[in-house]
């Protein structure tokens, strides 16, 4: 994989699926920021690792399955205490159009 | 005109019969208030981490079981990632690299009464979304997360279905099957069983799939097949006006009869799926899941070939009798204490589901568990039918009063109604002679030849004796009286 | 009673027993230390002083019942990133300075069960993302020794208030250094334990496959008194592991002879401070002197850590910072005109730039055609590490190493230079890709500044590392010494 140069498109692209607003003035220096940590990166590119299988997670061991039991009490006042806007239990954002 | 070809493949998520949920201890169930049931892990509050409940694997081992699918007996989870006000960690935990359930196949009869296999891809478990409410809060959307964690077993078919009616086949056949596997309640109204149909076309003839449209979160069977139709007669007008199909996302909208592109969800978001770190592989043994076959219910194909072989019914009778585990429990529940499988089968056929059907019920374990009529109440009173205590028109009054509730024991209602059937001779020949008599005309024309009189005769005997009379003997009554 | 705060956690309980002091006093005597002393150090976001003497008198109480549980009445602080019901849990971020966190982390549980008394919540790096406290919302930390200079991160908030004597010990959370970094620029104990010793229910995730909270303490047995109360499987967290939590308070008191100690030659390159090389084989030449048996080991393909990890660590966080869309909870951002427009501003303005930038590198290795030669070749190279460890632990007990590359840096002096930060982390990564216990303890200064020792351990061998530690300070000084503070 050659080394990526990071455009400005790459960053409105990428701040686009992060969802994140940045500011022209700022876009050279995401660009910059981000062209330095993948070179940083890339240097991994360099190691053979055809044969290596990928390691997710540091434990080996394998995932325990739970009871099918309803634990969880309804805690929604307690939860939306700290909500930013709710009416009649609803959690409200600005009008989502399908 | 070109002749082209329709290429479905269906997405079925059905909703999986569990009380919690699939990575949280909250209830999974149906109508409650807003958010009452969306604990921290469903609200992706900050610090918690997900548990997998055991009975999804139960369900999703089931399932594949049900299509002689292969388990995997290493699945892992994965997330994808997407905003979307309804998925609150902003991605959704998923099966993507290795489901549980993989391949497998499905046959399904169509109308004209062949034959069509069509394969499933995969299976793998997944978590609802929750709900956005378009329409209370003055402009603004209200977001309910309770059915946020359901499990759901995503099904996933390749594109074998060539019409509507092959995809609603097996929709059909998807929703009998996990419903008799009790992996859901199959509730279409509660949103059990949702499809999203892959359309395309291509000239007959040709191989290259065309460009696929995905029309999603279509909850009946007849709005799937509108729903293909209206997508194959808008992708037909496309390409033969010169246009080309956009590969996109597409709304069902019912009340409109059409489908349109969604404007919100984009359709060529990456998700950027990786395995999620907060969950572990699932491992699972072959004993596993030899104890999850064990525990198995009869498939339907098994049963409807049971019931042929051993009922002696028609293919046809033998398939609507097993459309549900209850209706058919219940049908050969009538057959055994009835004593007469045929009989069985077109009582609960014409009459009991004739009944349910006037009044909107269809045959789900609920309705047949809170009817009055029981099976063994319709048993016994087919036995009255069979051993001669009664005729099978009384038998429809008797029928009636058990079903709205005036009696429960057929036998009390028969004796206290005194509906015995009148099958003795030296009681039925005066009535006999009496109505011979009085229609001097029509047993005329009986002796010329005019045999279709005998239904006239038998009739006003009936008639005066309240139906009670066995028209059998009757008949023959008849036939001895004008012939001799 | 002005040297309370010298005190281990050891001396502490015994006092508490004889009754030299209560709880309670105690409590104030920190309570009133950082009122006065923590303004110019800014290790604490948030104090909680009456529910600390509330808690402490109750402690109080149940001592004289004679029916307290081990660490009653013990003040320590959480780093801010652990959720302490009711109690504001910031993460160091804008996003979260209103969230009142309803829920306890199960080690916050697992501690109130053990008596403690939660002084308040120390200031980190925004998220965990940092290695010099300089990425807070609530703005820098100082560190103790020197004024100029960073208290390390992203747990430097705990690190600072531990040197400074404004609590007896605190928690950490370390992801790719970040108790084990502080700590050595901190001059105190900081011990990351194997993943899934601790459970991470209720501690705000940065990369959920290399996220670690641990106990930072003035020694190493009072360490081993904190881990002791927080390990332990955790229904929870299903990473966790399932294993019995052993005594550590009783291991640490065994010998280390004949223990093989591995001295990794990668560790000892050219970016290695001097002093920091002469301190740290100083300190191996002390544990051979008490027996253990040196050697040197190598870890080949540590270089690859670091380009591993800034691969692994964001693309995690990507997707676990996805959550906070100013919907349910934190920051929302001003009259938002549509879901988008509400999505972008809250997390534009509710993240810092660090999280930002980390967001958006992580996004982009996962993203389609990036995804293989990304993220999946940094999932390889981390098995590559993991196998370094293994084989490296068939020959040795313990791999032994600087815990930084230098001691405490400038405040300002990294922030525009995101790689050299980055770089901090050299010997303190790989620990975490391999998901193995390390401790780092005080092993020298530098002009005047701390140097930080780092030992690694075998997974579950969090008992032994406190031994070597704790043998360690039994022959050293290093830890018992404290900043002036005048005070």
């Amino acid at each position: 994989m050659p080394p990526i140069t990071v455009t400005q498109d790459l960053v409105l692209a990428v701040a686009e699926l992060s969802q994140l607003n940045i500011d022209g003035a700022d876009i050279d220096g995401y660009a910059a920021d981000m062209t330095k940590v993948l070179a940083l990166v890339e240097q991994m590119h360099g190691v053979d690792t055809s044969d290596i299988a990928p390691m997710s997670n540091p434990t080996d061991a394998s995932q325990q399955l739970r009871a099918d039991e309803v634990t969880e009490p309804d805690q929604r006042e307690r939860f939306q205490a700290i909500a930013p806007e709710t009416d009649g239990g609803f959690y409200l954002v600005p009008r989502v159009v399908e | 005109m070109q002749d082209w070809e329709i290429v479905i493949g269906l997405e079925i998520h059905t909703q999986l019969k569990t009380k919690s949920k699939i990575f949280s201890g909250a209830s999974t169930d149906f109508g409650a208030a807003p958010n009452t049931q969306a604990c921290a892990i469903d609200l992706g509050f900050p610090g918690v981490l997900p548990t997998v409940n055991t009975r999804v694997y139960e369900k999703a081992v089931a399932f594949g079981l049900g299509i002689g699918a292969t388990i995997n007996l290493t699945s892992v989870f994965d997330r994808k990632n997407y905003f979307y006000p309804d998925s609150p960690k902003g991605y959704q935990i998923t099966q993507l690299e290795t489901p549980i359930v993989v391949g497998g196949s499905v046959d399904v009869v169509l109308k004209d009464g062949s034959v069509k296999t069509i394969q499933v891809t995969r299976a793998h478990l997944e978590e609802d979304a929750g709900k956005s409410m378009h329409e209370d809060y003055h402009g603004q959307t209200g977001i309910d997360l309770n059915r946020a964690g359901t499990p759901l077993l995503e099904i996933v078919s390749e594109p074998d279905m060539r019409s509507a009616e092959e995809a609603v086949a097996y929709a059909r056949y998807i929703h009998q099957l996990v419903t008799y596997l009790g992996v859901s309640d199959g509730d279409m109204s509660q949103g059990s069983l949702r499809c999203d149909a892959n359309v395309s076309i291509r000239p007959m003839g040709t191989e290259a799939l065309g460009t696929r449209t995905e029309t999603k979160n279509v909850n009946s069977f007849r709005f799937l097949e509108r729903a293909i139709n209206y997508e194959v007669e808008r992708q037909i007008a496309v390409l033969e006006s010169g246009g080309r199909i956009r590969q996109e996302t597409r709304l069902y909208d019912s009340d409109k009869d059409e489908t349109r592109p969604m404007r919100s969800k984009e359709t060529a978001t990456d998700y950027r799926y990786f395995p999620e770190p907060d969950l572990l592989p699932v491992h699972i043994t072959q004993d596993y899941i030899d104890a999850v076959r064990q525990q198995m219910p009869e498939l339907p194909a098994a049963k409807i070939q049971r019931f042929v072989r051993d009922y002696a019914l028609n293919e046809a009778d033998a398939q609507v009798l097993a459309s549900t585990v209850a209706l058919a429990d219940y049908f050969e529940t009538v057959a055994r204490v009835g004593g007469d499988g045929k009989l069985a089968a077109n009582w609960v056929r014409v009459e009991l589901l004739g009944q349910m059907n006037r009044e909107s019920l269809t045959p789900s374990a609920e309705s047949l568990g809170a009817i009055s009529l029981s099976a063994n109440a319709l048993g016994m009173l087919l036995a009255r039918i069979k051993d001669g205590t009664i005729s099978g028109k009384i038998a429809k009054t008797v029928f009636a009063a058990l079903w709205h509730g005036e009696a429960t024991d057929p036998d009390t209602y028969i004796a206290t109604q005194g509906l015995t059937q009148v099958s003795n001779s030296d009681e039925l020949a005066p009535i006999v002679d009496g109505v011979i008599a009085n229609n001097p005309q029509q047993a005329a024309q009986y002796r010329e030849g005019k045999t279709k009189l005998m239904g006239f005769f038998v009739g006003q005997v009936m008639q005066q004796t309240a139906g009670k009379a066995n028209p059998q003997q009757v008949s023959e009554l008849v036939q001895q009286r004008l012939l001799d | 009673m002005s040297d309370l705060h010298h005190k281990t956690i050891s001396q502490l309980l015994r006092d508490l027993d004889n009754k030299a002091f209560s709880s309670v006093e105690l409590t104030a005597h920190y309570l009133d230390r950082i009122e006065r002393l923590d303004p110019a150090i800014n290790s604490y976001i948030t104090v909680l002083r009456e529910p600390a003497l509330a808690r402490a008198a109750a402690m109080d109480v149940a001592r004289q019942k004679g029916t307290h549980p081990p660490l009653a009445g013990i003040p320590i602080a959480h780093k801010d990133i652990i959720c302490t019901q009711g109690v504001r849990t910031s993460a160091g971020s804008r996003m979260l300075d209103n969230f009142i966190a309803p829920y306890n982390a199960t080690l916050v549980e697992q501690l109130n069960d053990a008596g403690v008394v939660t002084l308040g919540k120390t200031n980190m790096d925004e998220f965990a993302m940092g290695s010099s406290n300089e990425n807070s919302y609530y703005g820098p930390v100082n560190n103790p020794w020197r004024a100029d200079r960073v208290p390390g991160g992203s747990s430097g908030g705990s690190a600072a208030s531990l040197a400074a004597g404004l609590c007896t010990a605190a928690t950490g959370t370390d992801t790719g250094g970040s108790i084990r970094q502080p700590a050595a620029f901190c001059g105190i104990t900081g011990l990351k334990p194997t993943y899934g010793r601790v459970s991470r229910w209720g501690v705000i995730a940065y990369a959920s496959s290399l996220d670690q909270a641990g106990p930072m303490a003035q020694t190493a047995e009072d360490a081993a008194h904190l881990l002791q109360a927080m390990a332990g499987f955790d229904h929870r967290d299903s990473t966790s592991i399932n294993q019995p939590v052993p005594d550590y308070l009783a291991q640490i008191n065994g010998s280390i002879k004949g223990l093989k100690i591995g001295i990794c030659t990668e560790y000892f390159d050219a970016g290695l401070d001097d002093d920091i090389r002469t301190a740290v084989m100083a300190a191996a030449k002390t544990l051979e002197s008490m027996g253990a048996i040196l050697s040197e080991v190598s870890l080949p393909n540590t270089q690859h850590a670091i380009p591993a990890y800034y691969v692994i660590a964001p693309a995690e966080c990507s997707s676990n910072l996805s959550r906070y869309d100013g919907v349910r909870f934190g920051y929302r951002c001003a009259d938002p005109e549509s879901i988008e427009d509400l999505y972008k501003r809250s997390r534009s303005e509710g993240f810092g730039r660090e999280v930002k930038s980390r967001i958006m590198v992580g996004t982009f290795a996962l993203s389609a055609g990036y995804y293989e030669a990304y993220y999946r070749k940094a999932q390889q190279i981390r098995r590559l590490i993991s196998r370094d460890f293994s084989q490296a632990f068939d020959q040795v007990d313990y791999i032994l190493g600087p815990t930084t590359p230098s001691t405490a840096f400038k405040l300002g002096e990294k922030v525009d230079d995101q790689v050299a930060m980055y770089l901090q982390d050299i010997y303190t990564i790989a620990v975490n890709l391999a998901g193995l216990p390390a401790i780092s303890i005080p092993a020298g200064q530098s002009q005047g500044l701390p140097i930080g020792l780092q030992l690694i351990g075998r997974h579950l061998d969090e008992g032994g590392l406190l031994k070597v530690a704790h043998n360690f300070q039994q022959a050293s000084d290093w830890h018992a010494q404290r900043p002036d503070d005048g005070q």
